[in-house]
């Protein structure tokens, strides 16, 4: 009954506290009243669009998102001074780019997305095309000697940590 | 050495870092020669550009007293629509400029979502 309850009344608890969190840092302050209000939106808000989403993105492990974004955040930060470096003292014919093919292991689209916007925020890749039946991402690297190394890497560093959040 | 002096301090340095990525992401969509490699100049200057930019205004708005954490919005949604449109624009170019064989076959499947027209002949 109870949870009969809360599924109707919050039908989407990860929203709710997104959208807490957003009318808080949109408001930019922290005062009771707010953080009431924000929750009033966000409770409001997933009950009035449950309907537009029937196959909702489940998330099975959430805390390893905080994880995630720290080590996504450290290597924006290596890779774009490792790419700067390249754009800066390289000439364009010593670089060289190429494709990569990484086959997916994850299936869930929510996962994929985040796999590929990743993807293009660490500097030096960027994801540009998904196969035809959403089995491999198509990425291209700055300067890769060996695209093997590329695709085994955002393989283990990214895909691997995302299976465990995702499934 | 007083706060001020360090906030201030701490300030300078961000923006300079933050001024120095969009310079050099500037720099290097002129400098870089082919399309795709070119894409990856701008999603340098909107990470750590722009974050850097973004750092130094949340350190002088907390050194004034009343913090400010709206940078923070700023920066998540930055976050969310830059791979966006890099994506869109590396798929204009496979769509317009590349020919099936000069990308890697796609591992598990048939052909690339771009090059996929249904059997239709592709537009040139």
């Amino acid at each position: 009954m109870s949870r009969i309850l809360t599924g109707r009344l919050i039908p989407h608890p990860l929203l709710t506290l997104l959208l807490t969190v957003t009318w808080c840092l949109l408001i930019n302050d922290l005062s009771l009243g707010t953080v009431v209000f924000g929750l009033i939106v966000g409770l409001i808000i997933p009950i009035l669009t449950a309907a537009y989403w029937p196959n909702r993105p489940g998330v099975s492990r959430p805390h390893l998102f905080l994880g995630y974004t720290l080590i996504v955040i450290w290597d924006i930060l290596v890779a774009n001074v490792v790419v700067a470096a390249l754009v800066v003292f390289r000439r364009n014919r010593s670089l060289t780019p190429c494709w990569v093919a990484i086959p997916l292991d994850i299936r869930k689209p929510e996962a994929i997305t985040i796999l590929a916007g990743t993807i293009t925020l660490t500097p030096g890749t960027v994801s540009a095309d998904l196969s035809s039946e959403g089995h491999s991402l198509l990425v291209h690297a700055l300067n890769a000697d060996d695209p093997d190394a590329v695709r085994d890497e955002i393989k283990h560093r990214y895909e691997r940590r995302l299976k465990r959040i995702f499934e | 050495m007083n706060w001020d002096f360090i906030a201030e301090l701490a300030v300078c340095v961000t923006i300079v870092i933050g001024s120095v990525f969009i310079l050099v992401g500037s720099y290097g969509l002129l400098k870089l020669d082919y399309p795709m490699s070119r894409l990856h100049a701008p999603t340098k200057a909107g990470t750590l550009g722009v974050g850097g930019i973004l750092l130094a205004s949340m350190i002088y708005s907390f050194a004034l007293g009343d913090g400010s954490l709206h940078e923070l919005l700023i920066m998540a949604f930055l976050f969310v629509t830059a791979p966006i449109s890099a994506h869109f624009v590396a798929k204009v170019h496979l769509h317009r400029d590349h020919l099936k064989q000069d990308l890697p076959v796609p591992p598990k499947d048939p052909l690339w979502a771009t090059k996929d027209t249904g059997g239709q002949p592709q537009p040139d």
